[in-house]
């Protein structure tokens, strides 16, 4: 009996805790709740890149990726719940997929060595390392992706935005008023006027906001939206006729699942993206064959190839490329979480690696630094079409104003610097 | 002049609006009404609805992951579309037969219990009912077209703008929700009124034990109520669901139905149809005039310190039974 209690329990310990030696990279999903249908896809393209990678690979730098999932249901409390239960797996990166979740978690990863990426979300002025050391946000934020609006807007218009109304829809939350203060200060150097329009959560109800909307006639109207937000949205602007291809979402409010309920009332939608779109890569064809056909699917497979999918993908292809700097820096594959931050201060990802990765021009290059933990901030705008039920990229990659976002950079971190009693810097 | 006239649009859109609202809140009366359970799980019983009816009209294969894991199969439609009407149809059944397993496997047991414990079940059911229909359905946005239309009605544009220089908005879904919600409440009153089960259900909502010591079975009242209760859900599905795709936070319409039922009453059919029009109006005008001096985004929090206003005069809401406590 003495022997077999604790024998017992090592090996309860063995089955609930990955190999010591292996890479730790959990996946905070949100399979359940109002915000399920965009959950799925993403935790399947996270969890299903690792397994390819395992599975022909042999994981990373010749170590295998354990990613554990825990069920946060974008919810910030349970979201710190996961935190707490995952941090006994020594996980190098958290990515929570959730602003709400990542704010409550910076303190803490920062605390516990744990490094969070949060790509398209998050904290935008995290984007400063000096600042905020263990999180990274790259390749775009919440700031870049209103820039990036209005200057596809401010090129449609040729150049010339004085006296136009742009409206500004957004979820009435720290996400959603992000780009406000971007949005502001873009207003003022290129003359436009600025309608804000918040929505309350969830969003099912926007009678208001839309009839104001066709009051006021804007030129053109930007959306910052989740989960049924982007589908009423969508369905009022189609009900009172307002021009699909002068609506532009952010990356979060451009999905298949944002325009299909509107039908073909949709078609000409624009949203901003940080990624390629569709499955016309080679890494699809391997992840069919290595994941997928071979039954290692995360989930039931019939999310692969759509845009929450591709990001989901895009996620876990930047995290294993700053693990295997992270490994060539460390002259070892067996990392901790600091080794992850340098892989992290150190990660180049060029067109060509992209290339070899089978996802050639499907990411911007990202280079980044200690002082830069956000890399360039381009975005790219897709176009929904209806007919064809698919979305097709219509520019090249834009790049943000980085005169107008960087002060504001500057300033939100030197006053989380100067709150948190944090010494910027890069030691 | 211009504000009068975006006033009165504002105005019709709050009515409609709050015809909505009141199609939710029905359900939460008729339970309620008939024995006294405040039934936490109505708003995912109007999701299973809307994903029941999607399903079936798609022809999907309920419980396809599952089988699908189990047997390395990869089912997911049987090939089929159903026409809306039998898919309603068929979904009102599926209703009725969920209700009779709730009585069956819930409420039987907890007869005589206190209220809290019977809404605490509910509370669980609400939940259990969202994972089933997670399961049977898969978590995915649906489209729901059952040939309901939508937009901008020309009629009123084109009628308003020649009256009033401005043609007004109004959602042609919203008019045929108002039109079926009436034809709902009349059909309703009329059931409660005219027919024998109607008035064994009116019976059982004024006593409980009066009602059953002349025989009338509680369980077959239960089944009915739930059977009603389930298929007004159906309609608040048909009518929320096309506007934004069923998918699971069509839950959370459970939400807007509460100040309706505070500002209404939860024991009156008349009071969940009026209250959803004063919420919707009271809402939207107070957007419209207030709203931008403040920011913005105040429908969610106004609706329920409109409500709670009432509540200071009329604490059973406007419509509820008076309560009278004698000493």
């Amino acid at each position: 009996m003495k022997t077999t209690v604790p024998a017992l329990a090592a090996a309860v310990m063995m089955a609930a805790s990955p190999v010591m030696a292996d890479l730790v990279v959990p996946n905070m999903s949100y399979r359940t709740g109002p915000y399920a249908a965009n959950g799925i896809p993403y935790a399947d393209g996270f969890s299903d890149y690792f397994t390819l990678l395992n599975e022909r690979d042999g994981g990373i730098g010749g170590q295998l990726i354990q990613v554990p999932e825990c069920e946060t249901a974008y919810n910030t409390e349970k979201g710190v719940e996961c935190y707490e239960s995952l941090k006994s797996q020594n996980p190098l990166v958290l990515n929570p997929l959730s602003t709400g979740i990542t704010y409550q978690l910076i303190p803490k990863a920062s605390v516990d060595d744990i490094v969070l990426y949060t790509p398209g979300y998050g904290r935008t002025s995290a984007k400063n390392g000096e600042v905020f050391r263990w999180v990274f946000n790259a390749p775009a934020n919440y700031w870049d992706g209103a820039s990036v609006a209005v200057s596809h807007i401010l090129e449609q218009e040729g150049g010339d935005l004085s006296g136009k109304k742009i409206a500004l829809v957004y979820h009435n939350s720290a996400y959603g008023k992000e780009p406000i203060r971007t949005l502001q200060g873009l207003s003022e150097k290129h003359g436009f006027e600025l309608v804000e329009l918040p929505v309350d959560a969830p969003g099912q109800e926007q009678k208001s906001q839309w009839l104001q909307i066709r009051r006021e006639k804007p030129d053109y109207v930007i959306m910052y939206a989740w989960g049924v937000m982007n589908q009423v949205a969508i369905q009022e602007a189609v009900n009172i006729r307002f021009p699909m291809d002068k609506f532009v979402g952010i990356w979060w409010s451009g999905s298949e699942n944002d325009v299909t309920p509107a039908g073909a009332g949709a078609d000409g939608y624009k949203s901003l993206t940080f990624h390629g779109v569709g499955q016309d890569y080679p890494l699809y064809d391997d992840l069919r064959t290595h994941v997928l056909d071979a039954g290692k699917a995360a989930g039931a497979g019939d999310q692969m190839g759509n845009v929450i999918y591709s990001r989901g993908v895009y996620a876990a292809v930047v995290i294993a490329e700053a693990i295997a700097k992270a490994q060539e820096l460390a002259g070892t594959s067996e990392i901790d979480g600091a080794q992850l931050r340098d892989g992290f201060e150190a990660l180049e990802i060029t067109p060509e690696r992209m290339a070899e990765l089978g996802l050639p021009d499907f990411g911007q290059p990202i280079a980044l630094s200690c002082q830069n933990h956000g890399g360039d901030g381009l975005g790219r705008i897709q176009q929904w079409n209806a007919g064809a039920g698919e979305w097709s990229l219509i520019t090249d990659w834009i790049e943000p104003d980085a005169e107008i976002l960087q002060p504001l950079v500057d300033e939100d971190s030197a006053a989380y610097a100067q709150e948190a009693g944090i010494e910027p810097g890069c030691n | 002049m211009d504000q009068l006239i975006f006033a009165g649009e504002v105005f019709l859109n709050g009515l409609m609006t709050g015809v909505m609202y009141a199609l939710v809140a029905l359900g939460f009366v008729l339970i309620f009404k008939a024995s006294g359970v405040f039934n936490y799980a109505q708003g995912v019983l109007a999701l299973f609805a809307a994903l029941t009816l999607v399903g079936i009209q798609q022809g999907q294969i309920p419980f396809a992951h599952l089988i699908n894991a189990a047997f390395g199969t990869s089912l997911h439609h049987f090939g089929w579309t159903v026409p809306a009407v039998l898919a309603i149809a068929l979904t009102a059944g599926v209703m009725v037969l969920l209700a009779f397993l709730i009585e069956k496997l819930v409420l039987k047991h907890l007869v005589g219990q206190e209220p809290i414990i019977l809404f605490m079940a509910t509370i669980g059911l609400a939940y259990f009912l969202e994972g089933l229909g997670d399961v049977m359905w898969g978590a995915d946005i649906k489209t729901l077209d059952v040939g309901l239309p939508q937009g901008i009605s020309d009629t009123i544009e084109t009628a308003t703008a020649n009256w009033f220089g401005y043609g007004f908005f109004i959602d042609r879904l919203d008019i045929w929700a108002t039109v079926i919600a009436a034809a709902l409440v009349a059909a309703l009153v009329a059931f409660s009124q005219y027919t024998k089960q109607g008035r064994a259900m009116r019976a059982v909502a004024d006593d409980h034990q009066a009602a059953l010591s002349v025989g009338i079975s509680l369980r077959f009242i239960w089944v009915m109520v739930w059977s009603i209760a389930g298929f007004v859900a159906l309609v608040a599905g048909i009518m929320w669901g096309t506007k934004s795709g069923v998918q699971f936070s069509l839950s959370l319409i459970a939400l807007k139905a509460l100040p309706v039922l505070m500002l209404g009453g939860f024991t009156s059919i008349p009071g969940a149809i009026v209250g959803g029009l004063i919420i919707g109006v009271g809402e939207k005008l107070f957007e419209f005039l207030i709203g931008p001096m403040v920011g913005g985004a105040t429908e969610n929090w106004f609706a329920y310190v409109l409500a709670l206003l009432f509540l200071v005069f009329r604490p059973q809401g406007l419509f509820g039974e008076r309560i009278i406590e004698r000493v």
